[in-house]
């Protein structure tokens, strides 16, 4: 693997092997050491133009487990235009000898942009650029559905055929929304979209998955999974709702429709929630709820795409 | 080898340039030599003779009216680490052209008198193409009060077509006023149609790409809605309406029903509508990013159309440079725009010539003729006769290759074809007689300043 930029285009075997090899990872760390020397004598760059403390120090902690140098760089509130600072600093971090870049990036498209432009030769890995892609999201909740559905020790190898996941919110500004819908549409699960419609693009009909406006009829088929994405309040500015209230009523997850919930279905959410708008604490702490499995699913998937990625550029060379 | 005798002055060594241009093919079809003198077509005819004429092998070649844009950006001033209207203009004689019309959005805004004599002024000075300045229809652009149309109107530079382009005039009665009040000396308002309060953050055309990509959507119907307003208040007003770069297959529908109720409306397309769709945004290459935006394969071919029956008028380029850094960059940060002049009449000859669409003679008017018409300026866009100014361009229909940055002219590179094969070649331009470009290559500085100095 080059670079892990979208879901778009990674393919079903890829995607099994970076859930695969996350399994592995995510062994090792049960045990009482938890660091590998794998990526000893590596570098990797952690370049965050959008502030994000939760999957920095995901990714951080992945690096070190698999003992990378981890250099944190947040091109945040840099003077130089925006532009001219991506060119710049990739060339910098290029010069520097970073072996893989972990991006994230406020403008859909600039990992593409990084990977292509021969401004530097690391690996680049997305981290949530823009309302594009969020790869490793996705594979997160990938492999933290797939341990529910089947267990820790029998996920290897298996897909979420047949799977009936509800992505609920914002789908319109969500990254994470396109990422699973890519992924969990190619390893066979089936992917349910509700939202207002002014928060779905216009152009989605030819997405894999089946759209709905109506949070408590898709509900009532009893999905597999229920998968609640922050909303931002502010959105109401721009009319996408009248407010919050009438949000939280129509397309949040309360305790009434948690209760309504059947047989061993999850309830994710990417965090940061919004307790009380778009899910419950109720629903947020309940046994059904995977936040903090994800939470740790993502240490384990990221050190399986950096082992990939850079063990792959490794066999390359040779 | 013989010395050339020494004339007595230097005036009558320019303006005795004689050129025999010999078998070159009209777009009549018909092949003919011609004899360019004291800035006119001199004689037209098969086996002419000329005593001291630079003789001009056109065999193969068409030879059309100079071209016209009705839709460039020169940038100066106040840009001209992009383009200045010296480097603008040899990138239009080098695409063919002897007229561009200048866009008013320089810095300062082209909304005064004295501004658009200045830009007059530095086309004089180039040399290599006519530049007739647009005026900007409001104050700064900033869409609030009407600029001094008949300032404009009445200075050096006789000003008849105005425009924000870049900006829409959004606000309707606005609109309304300048449609009525350039009737007072027969001028027109280019509209760049789009609504603004239908785009805000816009990045690439809406629909099934920019849901997949995460990109901002520019819906089709924030273009088509301020058409079909603007026809219908310069229908009430009863004034002359050009809309620019029009986009999408909604829009041609909107301007062929304008049209059938005798509406005064032209409209103009770019060559980069008429061949790239959205479909190449997929890369992220800021190259492709441009406003209206590249749209679907379906607008595409209706645009095509639309071009070859009529419903749209000309064809103008949007020639917008940028400098590399406004493109080598995430896409959400990149400037809007592409170069166009030096590519122009290629990609009309590989998307409607090539596709059997229209022929030659439909490529004089829609790239010449009418453009000129539109614009309202003299001794330009006429056709190629005896006693006509001797604006002129020898296209080689034949020749293909890939498009590369030596094709370039300009001061900026952030052409979409680098690298696209594409057909044709421009050979020879000539303007007000003299050649701008001869051998498929610029006539260099020198020559040309000194046959401006003569011209003087």
């Amino acid at each position: 693997m080059r670079h892990l930029l979208d879901t778009r285009t990674l393919s079903r075997a890829d995607a099994l092997s970076i859930l695969d090899v996350a399994e592995d990872m995510a062994d090792t760390q049960l045990r009482e050491v938890k660091k590998l020397p794998t990526l000893r004598g590596k570098t990797v760059v952690n370049l965050f133009f959008e502030d994000s403390t939760r999957t920095r120090i995901s990714f951080e902690a992945a690096a070190k487990r698999l003992s990378a140098d981890v250099i944190n760089f947040s091109a945040k509130g840099s003077s130089v235009s925006k532009g001219e600072s991506l060119k710049d600093t990739a060339q910098t971090l290029a010069a520097i000898g970073a072996d893989a870049v972990v991006i994230r990036h406020g403008a859909s498209g600039a990992p593409h942009t990084l990977a292509a432009s021969g401004w530097i030769d690391a690996g680049i890995l997305n981290a949530g650029d823009g309302t594009h892609e969020h790869p490793t999201q996705a594979l997160l909740d990938a492999f933290t559905m797939r341990r529910r559905i089947h267990g820790a020790g029998a996920s290897r190898g298996r897909d979420l055929d047949g799977v009936h996941v509800v992505i609920v919110g914002d789908i319109l500004h969500s990254r994470v929304a396109r990422s699973n819908v890519w992924l969990l549409s190619s390893l066979g699960a089936q992917v349910t979209l509700v939202a207002p419609p002014t928060l779905l693009p216009v152009g989605i009909e030819g997405w894999p998955a089946s759209v709905s406006y109506d949070l408590d009829a898709v509900l009532a088929e009893n999905p597999d999974v229920v998968m609640m994405l922050r909303i931002q309040g502010e959105r109401m500015h721009d009319a996408f709702f009248p407010n919050s209230r009438e949000y939280s009523r129509r397309w949040g997850l309360d305790d009434e429709r948690l209760a309504r919930l059947t047989g061993d279905s999850i309830v994710m959410h990417p965090g940061p929630m919004n307790r009380g708008l778009e899910i419950s604490s109720g629903a947020a702490d309940s046994p059904r709820s995977t936040v903090l499995e994800q939470v740790s699913s993502g240490v384990s998937v990221r050190m399986a795409a950096l082992y990939l990625l850079l063990s792959g550029e490794r066999e390359d060379q040779r | 080898m013989t010395t050339p005798t020494p004339t007595t002055s230097k005036d009558t060594a320019v303006q005795n340039e004689t050129y025999l241009i010999r078998g070159a093919r009209l777009s009549s079809g018909e092949t003919t030599d011609l004899i360019l003198e004291n800035g006119v077509i001199a004689e037209l005819g098969n086996g002419l003779t000329r005593a001291g004429a630079t003789t001009v092998d056109a065999e193969g070649l068409i030879a059309l009216p100079g071209l016209v844009d009705l839709h460039t950006h020169l940038r100066e001033p106040g840009f001209e680490h992009s383009e200045t209207v010296l480097t603008g203009t040899r990138a239009a004689a080098s695409g063919g052209y002897t007229t561009v019309f200048a866009m008013a959005n320089t810095s300062p805004v082209a909304d005064t008198a004295g501004v658009v004599e200045q830009e007059l002024s530095l086309g004089e000075q180039a040399g290599y193409a006519r530049v007739q300045p647009i005026g900007a229809v409001t104050v700064g652009l900033a869409g609030e009060r009407l600029a001094e149309l008949g300032a404009m109107a009445e200075s050096r530079a006789k000003v008849r077509v105005f425009s924000d382009d870049g900006l829409c005039v959004s606000d309707p009665q606005l609109m309304r006023r300048a449609l009525e009040y350039v009737k007072a000396f027969d001028g027109v308002i280019a509209q760049h149609a789009q609504d603004p309060k239908l785009t805000p953050g816009a990045q690439m055309n809406e629909g099934s790409v920019s849901a997949e990509l995460g990109l901002t959507g520019w819906p089709a119907m924030a273009e088509e809605s301020i058409i079909a307003r603007d026809v219908l208040i310069a229908e009430h007003v009863g004034s002359r309406l050009h809309i620019c770069h029009l986009s999408t297959a909604g829009s041609v529908e909107v301007i062929r029903w304008a049209k059938a109720r005798g509406i005064n409306v032209t409209a103009e397309v770019t060559p980069h509508h008429l061949l790239l769709t959205e479909e190449l945004v997929r890369s992220y290459d800021a190259r492709y990013k441009v406003n209206p935006p590249l749209r679907r394969a379906e607008d595409v071919l209706a645009l095509r159309e639309a071009l070859a029956d009529g419903t749209i008028d000309i064809v103008a380029t949007d020639h917008a440079p940028h400098p590399a850094e406004a493109k080598e960059c995430a896409w959400a940060e990149a400037a809007n725009g592409m170069v166009g002049l030096e590519s122009a009449l290629s990609v009309v000859h590989e998307s409607m010539v090539e596709t059997g669409l229209i022929g030659w003679a439909d490529v004089e008017r829609v790239m010449s003729r009418t453009p000129a018409q539109i614009g309202r300026i003299s001794g330009q866009g006429l056709a190629i006769a005896v006693g006509n100014p001797a604006e002129i361009t020898l296209y080689d229909p034949a020749a293909r290759s890939d498009f590369a940055v030596a094709d370039l002219r300009g001061r900026s590179i952030n052409s979409p074809y680098l690298g696209t094969s594409l057909p044709g070649r421009v050979q020879a331009t000539f303007h007000r007689g003299y050649a701008t470009v001869l051998g498929g290559e610029l006539v260099p500085l020198e020559k040309i300043q000194e046959l401006v100095a003569s011209h003087a």
